[in-house]
């Protein structure tokens, strides 16, 4: 009797550029034997918009509104990413009052962003109506923005040398009765996070990224925290997070529901630190007027919901940056993503996707032209 | 399931979260950064919004003493209201309305 010997078939499926799990334009090319995947080539380049030489061919003044147009979620952080970077190239001192208020409200963009992933993360795996209540509540974040600034997401509250918004009484007591409203409300959703068995089955023990490749393949963010590695960008006290009282949210399950409950912890460590700067909150100026033209090089790093997210500047002493380089949180999770998809089925894609919170349009960066077709970009 | 129970009976007979948008409208927030409103009385022409404008909406003509602005560019930065120097620019509480044709609104003296 001969032995039959049974031959895997290996199949190559493509997921994305659009998909109704993932709303960003990367294309993922998963090699599967039968339900295990056990490649994965990614192709990034859909949505490439030449920002870099947009900003170096502006009046420097006008970029930070197109800094914060990066990305329409963290946008408040990348104009403030890019107004240090060119007080550093000016010598310009910010207020401490305005070092506060950036402080405030990029925690608010950091609550947001996290509500948003929440929300997305429940429907990802397939919790509908958990992810309509997160974005109920996101909706007090929101108001409290337009309140803030006048406009619901794109803040535009930074200046180079401060910000042009201030806060007044009335203000300041919305921000903490909507704090105390957001807790009340986060607190409600919080055994479904942390006690419910559907919930968790999803995610326990998925996507593992042990904590020596996560710093190997150079992990940012929360995919990093989730590992049990308290990287923060916060604190190398930038702004006024100098003066608040705060430690890394980490979780040591290396899993997807470790990075859950990470952001789901950073909710309310934001509220703390918002109300923690609220109440430390100096009187005084919140604008220094910066004169002459940016000279030298600077590089800031600041800490957005995804991640660390990188600013090199070079100026040459006119009206126009010599060389601006970005690079968003999205970038440096990538690999360690592709790692943590590998020996794992079909079904855990969306959950193990999504984990990274990938935010690909402000990723592009580069884009690859093969005219001769020799290489598959 | 009691604590569903709950929820439920909650849901029946609470008011809905969302804003049946064209039958109702959200409330306006004081604040909200809209359409701007030049005053041409004030207006000097220095182009001071012109040059800082990002989105490069506003044209001054200096000549005709004549302001142009097109909506549908416009960001609503509110950048030329805090940056003129004579408050000749208002800020309004709406937004212009999605529209077919691109259309600019002409301000003068």
């Amino acid at each position: 009797m001969s032995k039959q010997v049974e031959e895997v078939k290996t199949t190559v499926f493509p997921f994305g550029p659009q998909h109704p799990v993932l709303p960003e334009p990367i294309q993922l090319r998963f090699v599967v034997e039968e339900e295990e995947i056990v490649d994965v080539v990614p192709q990034i380049g859909y949505v490439h918009r030449g920002i870099e030489k947009a900003i170096e061919l502006n009046d420097y003044r006008r970029n930070i509104y197109l800094c914060e147009r990066i990305c329409g979620i963290c946008n408040f952080m990348h104009g403030m990413a890019y107004c240090e970077s060119i007080e550093k190239l000016t010598d310009t001192m910010v207020p401490l009052r305005a070092k506060y208020l950036r402080t405030v409200w990029s925690e608010l963009a950091r609550l947001q962003s996290h509500l948003l992933w929440l929300g997305l993360f429940s429907e990802g795996v397939g919790f509908e109506s958990l992810f309509m209540q997160i974005w109920r509540i996101r909706e007090i974040v929101l108001e409290l923005n337009e309140a803030t600034a006048g406009h619901r997401i794109h803040l535009s509250t930074n200046v180079i040398g401060g910000v042009n918004m201030d806060m007044d009484e009335g203000l300041v007591n919305r921000y903490h009765a909507d704090m105390d409203m957001l807790r009340r409300e986060m607190d409600t959703l919080a055994p479904v996070f942390y006690k419910d068995k559907a919930f968790r089955e999803k995610q326990v023990g998925k996507g593992v990224l042990p904590k020596k490749d996560a710093v190997h393949l150079g992990a940012v963010g929360p995919t990093i925290r989730g590992s049990g590695i308290p990287q923060d960008m916060r604190n190398n006290y930038y702004e006024a997070y100098g003066f608040l009282d705060f430690e890394p949210v980490t979780y040591d399950g290396e899993d997807v529901y470790s990075r859950t409950l990470v952001r789901f912890d950073e909710v309310y460590q934001s509220i703390d630190l918002i109300e923690a700067a609220l109440r430390g909150m100096p009187e005084g100026p919140i604008v220094d007027k910066n004169d002459g033209f940016p000279d030298g090089v600077a590089v800031v790093r600041v800490e957005q919901p995804r991640g660390e997210c990188f600013y090199y500047a070079v100026g040459n002493g006119t009206i126009h940056l010599e060389r601006m380089r970005i690079r968003t949180p999205t970038l440096p999770n990538i690999p360690p993503l592709l790692h943590m998809l590998k020996g794992y089925e079909i079904s855990d894609i969306p959950a193990i996707v999504h984990s990274i919170d990938p935010c690909i349009s402000c990723t592009e960066r580069i884009t690859v032209v093969d005219k001769g077709g020799k290489r598959d970009a | 399931m009691p604590e569903m129970l709950g929820n439920i009976l909650r849901n029946l007979f609470s008011k809905p979260a969302t804003v049946k948008y064209p039958f109702e409208r959200p409330e306006q927030v004081p604040g909200t950064r809209g359409e701007l409103s030049f005053d041409m009385a004030k207006c000097d022409q220095c182009q001071d919004c012109e040059r800082l404008c990002p989105s490069g909406a506003i044209e001054v003509d200096v000549e005709g003493k004549r302001v142009e602005w097109d909506p549908y560019r416009c960001m609503y930065c509110h950048l030329c209201v805090r940056s003129c120097m004579h408050q000749a620019i208002t800020p309004l509480d709406h937004v212009q309305a999605p529209g077919y044709k691109p259309e600019k609104r002409v301000f003068e003296t």
